[in-house]
């Protein structure tokens, strides 16, 4: 274990401490840095919330695929081409004017990364996660989203290999828009559920 | 584990940072730890469930104190050390091709129908989450024990953390959607008509 006691004396600051473990990996075999490149890639240009804005305007101009999407987000995302980890197992959540729907994994950081991307730093963070579940119409607030008192607040705290997609409302005004002009409107703090979709 | 990671229903941690237009990666390095991170769990020498308990694993002042990547760094160096992954030989393939890499892997969990494995709850079902303290791993969270919730989904089959995280096997079990009041975990404070769902297994549930 050389390497590792090498690698343990390197500054600490990451930069640095990941260069040296990646060329450790490297010169072992184990990791090609090519697939780094990929990985990388994905998610910076390939995998992000675009994706799950698709998945939202089909479900709204489309019925038959809404209910699809409620039964088996999993199945219903894959029609649009969206697989991968950490989206294996997924559950569509849909926002009405007596619902509102809230995403959130207090242990970690749980995201549904097909139709998502990873996700933002606030939400993995101590703020959120720990109030999401305590105070919800308070962090709803900080995000300026304001509900009714009437209002029913679901959270969905993320414990197991379930991954949440909400499903947020369609804005009035927009029954002219095409598909993809709704799809634009759809953002990523949406369909975690933090806020509304503005037209 | 009664750990600092179980942070649901904590208060003063401040307000929520929203960043405008945050890119995925903040600098470079956070990428190639999060592709590393990916390239060494396809060696399969460890799970989710064991590589989720060694980040809970940190000091809780070092997991504050640490970025979410830097926590992704460390635990990646502690999992190689503590599975002798870097002794012997250079290997001859790579745990993940490019070519893997850019086909997105596929589908990464097992399909969680299963009808070997029988539910103990059904939905509609009245259950309390049992009032467990393990010092190990568990995704059951503290805020929710010893409450009583109604079951409103079976999601099917998913191996269990508990002993998964500890290589003792998947004992594998039904999942459920179990939704809390939240008057029930938070006391009147609490809005009668809302709730918090969680996914608990089977092991985590008794009937209420």
């Amino acid at each position: 274990m050389a390497h590792a006691h090498e690698h343990q004396s390197v500054p600490s600051d990451p930069a640095l401490r990941v260069k040296a473990l990646e060329s450790l990996l490297v010169e072992k075999g184990i990791v090609d840095p090519a697939a780094l490149d990929v990985l990388v890639d994905n998610f910076e240009h390939k995998i992000g919330p675009r994706n799950g804005a698709r998945v939202v305007a089909r479900a709204w101009v489309d019925p038959a695929y809404k209910q699809r999407l409620l039964a088996d987000a999993a199945l219903a995302v894959a029609e649009l081409g969206y697989t991968g980890g950490q989206g294996e197992h997924t559950l569509a959540v849909e926002n009405t004017p007596n619902v509102h729907n809230l995403v959130v994994c207090t242990l970690c950081s749980c995201y549904p990364w097909p139709v998502l991307g990873l996700p933002p730093v606030w939400y993995k963070s101590a703020a959120y996660r720990s109030r999401a579940v305590i105070d919800p119409r308070g962090v709803l607030r900080e995000f300026g989203t304001h509900l009714d008192e009437d209002v029913e607040v679901r959270v969905w705290d993320s414990t197991a290999e379930l991954r949440y997609i909400v499903i947020p409302e369609r804005p009035p005004g927009t029954e002219n828009l095409n598909e993809e002009q709704l799809a634009a409107l759809v953002t990523r703090d949406a369909m975690v559920g933090v806020r509304k979709v503005q037209a | 584990m009664n750990g600092i990671h179980d942070m649901g229903g904590m208060q003063d941690m401040g307000p929520i940072q929203y960043e405008e237009n945050e890119p995925v990666f903040h600098e470079r390095w956070e990428g190639r730890v999060y592709a590393i991170n990916a390239s060494l769990f396809a060696l399969r020498k460890w799970n989710i469930d064991a590589w989720r308990y060694q980040i809970e694993l940190l000091p809780p002042a070092g997991y504050l104190r640490m970025s979410y990547y830097e926590r992704w760094l460390h635990i990646n160096e502690q999992l190689l050390e503590k599975h002798g992954v870097l002794a012997g030989p250079a290997k001859a393939t790579p745990s993940l091709t490019a070519a893997a890499a850019a086909g997105r892997l596929g589908r990464g969990l097992p399909s969680s129908h299963d009808p070997q494995v029988t539910p103990r709850f059904e939905a509609g079902q009245r259950v309390r989450a049992r009032n467990i303290n393990p010092i190990g791993h568990t995704r059951l969270p503290r805020y929710a024990r010893g409450k009583a919730g109604t079951v409103a989904r079976d999601h099917g089959v998913y191996a269990f953390p508990d002993t998964n995280a500890h290589f003792q096997g998947e004992k594998r079990q039904h999942v459920y959607s179990v939704r809390f009041s939240a008057r029930e975990l938070w006391g009147e404070q609490a809005l009668p008509q809302d709730s918090v769902h969680l996914d608990l297994w089977d092991d985590y549930l008794e009937r209420a």
